[in-house]
């Protein structure tokens, strides 16, 4: 019978999102292919992270170790190596994040098992495996097929599949597995969390946020836009280009790895919408997007669209904005 | 200090409007222009800077066809030591892992005490070849790296996680970083730089001169085949404000309004 493996990720006693979005899309395509499905959880102390896993999965694999307190590839690369060699599943799903970029291609070619990583959907055809990524930031999708093996892994990108509970509830099995790790993992240390540096401006309060991205070009720009937000009676805040560019703080950053907003109008100027951007915007009352690129992604989740060149719609904007406030004083 | 930093030449595409191309595995190359992988421009940067501070020397390794050299000029005159192109017809069609190999294939024969890479490409972005390249070396590795600071045989580094959070991990030397995007300021290029970097060998290597076969690398070798690419549907569509500046100018201002957003 085919079996489909899923790794559970938590972190501080947390369940991460990813998981039961993994799982969902896992319990469909096990109910479809009459297949078991199998989540394994690693960690210490997590039994009570395991059981809510039961609802989705016919059996709960669950490996505390004290060594693996914290997430370590390393660790979790060894333990799983042997639960994959064992179990032989059809496919092992992992999340496309922090932890499993650092997991996954390691683990695959420690077992030389075919991975296709950031997937955004996948499927087993006449025989063979195959995914649907993108490249090119978001701009194409690709349809790709793995190399023939009887085990075969994805890394699954966050919200890709929208996480359901299951109707009925599965009822699975938890099993207690003995960690395999003899040792600590010395060559590979986790030390600390660190928190990001408290931050002077609370984006995610702001009602009204201009999201500045790649197409403001310049430092030198900033003031326009600035003055804009300002106009607006808004906050600036932006994608990851910008604050790797140093030219706004960290907690201005909007997307998987900053925040998470839902101003009433966000307004995105040069944004060309790369999903770890969308996924910390898109649901925003109103959007509103200024962008040169007619395809740019930000214009399927924008209501209103743009497609010019940003420098020439912020002045007489900022103006129209002005006038429109005289009228109504 | 010996740190070897893996690049990639790619094409910029934040603001090009892509094409598929005839064949439907790949973009239309015409009017993209090509530079160094985003990410792997911080990488050559931190390995730099290293160098700068702990001495040693910095090798870029890539591989690629002759344009990729524009690239390697590029480390050059950022301050790279040498440069090797690993360049053969067989190579065409690989994907992270058959890259990977070839890497290994050829990094497993330098002295190294650092490899830093980028976390993923801007074409592909698979973010593979760091780690199967640390495993085929048997080197600890960490991804997505935003600082690191190097100790007495291993090196403090912090991980990003999601949120603004990161983790703080130690990792013994020789080890493998695949770096993230803001890790450093990625200095621009002085025209003494460029000029010395013109006069800089580039060694190139083939795949008989790394000792792998057709069967390891390009297609054949490869864990993941494209099949077609396509431009992503659009499930919902931003209603477009045409006109002149001044007219969409005052259609947002409209919408704004009957939103009482202003």
């Amino acid at each position: 019978m085919m079996e489909i493996f899923v790794l559970a990720e938590h972190r501080q006693g947390q369940m991460r999102d990813i998981t039961y979005e993994m799982l969902t899309k896992a319990r469909e395509l096990a109910e479809k292919r009459n297949a078991k499905l199998t989540v394994a959880i690693l960690g210490n102390n997590v039994k009570g992270l395991a059981q809510p896993l039961t609802e989705y999965a016919g059996t709960v694999i669950v490996i505390e170790d004290p060594k693996i307190e914290n997430f370590n590839s390393e660790a979790y690369k060894k333990i799983l190596s042997k639960l994959i060699t064992e179990h032989k599943p059809s496919l092992v799903m992992i999340g496309h994040t922090s932890y499993g970029i650092d997991l996954a291609p390691r683990l695959a070619a420690a077992l030389n098992l075919p991975l296709a990583t950031d997937c955004i959907d996948f499927a087993f055809e006449n025989e063979a495996f195959t995914v649907t990524r993108q490249m090119f930031g978001g701009k194409v999708n690709v349809k790709a097929t793995a190399r023939k093996a009887e085990t075969y892994m994805a890394t699954i990108r966050q919200a890709a599949f929208t996480a359901a509970r299951p109707a009925t509830p599965v009822n699975g099995q938890i099993i207690e597995v003995p960690s395999s790790l003899t040792e600590e993992i010395a060559e590979k240390r986790f030390i600390q969390y660190v928190l990001p540096p408290p931050g002077g401006v609370d984006i995610t309060a702001a009602e009204k946020l201009v999201g500045i991205g790649r197409g403001i070009k310049d430092a030198a720009n900033l003031p326009i836009v600035e003055e804009l937000a300002k106009t607006l009676g808004g906050v600036l805040s932006c994608s990851r280009p910008i604050v790797d560019k140093g030219w706004l703080p960290s907690d201005r950053q909007v997307g998987t790895s900053g925040k998470t907003v839902k101003p009433k109008l966000y307004l995105a100027m040069g944004i060309s919408g790369a999903f770890q951007h969308v996924l910390g915007m898109k649901s925003s009352d109103l959007i509103i997007a200024i962008n040169k690129d007619p395809k740019a992604p930000i214009f399927s989740f924008a209501d209103y669209g743009v497609v010019d060149d940003l420098f020439k719609i912020v002045p007489p904007l900022k103006n129209k904005i002005n006038e429109s406030r005289t009228q109504k004083a | 200090m010996d740190i070897i930093v893996c690049v990639k030449h790619v094409p910029e595409t934040a603001e090009a409007e892509l094409k598929i191309d005839a064949t439907g595995k790949t973009v239309e190359k015409t009017g993209l222009v090509y530079d160094i992988n985003e990410w792997d421009d911080y990488a050559l940067e931190e390995a730099v800077r290293i160098r700068e501070k702990h001495g040693g020397t910095v090798t870029a390794i890539t591989v690629g066809a002759d344009d990729s050299d524009s690239t390697l000029r590029k480390c050059l005159a950022r301050g790279a030591d040498k440069a090797i192109r690993l360049t053969d017809q067989k190579f065409e069609g690989s994907d992270s892992y058959a890259i990977a190999k070839i890497l290994h294939a050829t990094i497993k024969t330098l002295h190294f005490d650092l490899i830093l890479c980028g976390v993923q490409s801007g074409d592909g972005g698979y973010a593979m070849v760091g780690p199967i390249l640390a495993e085929m070396l048997n080197i600890p590795h960490a991804t997505m790296v935003k600082k690191i600071e190097l100790l007495a045989g291993s090196a403090k580094i912090n991980r990003e996680l999601e949120g603004g959070l990161e983790e703080q991990i130690e990792i013994r030397l020789p080890a493998l970083f695949a770096v993230q995007t803001g890790i450093n300021e990625p200095r621009y290029v002085s025209i003494m730089g460029i000029r010395k970097a013109m006069q800089k060998e580039i060694k190139l290597m083939s795949l008989t001169d790394t000792g792998l076969t057709e069967n390891d690398v390009g297609t054949l070798g490869s864990w993941i085949r494209p099949e077609k690419l396509y431009i992503p549907p659009v499930e919902k569509q931003a209603e477009f404000l045409k006109g002149t500046p001044d007219e969409v100018a005052a259609k947002i201002t409209e919408i704004l309004k009957s939103r009482g957003l202003i």
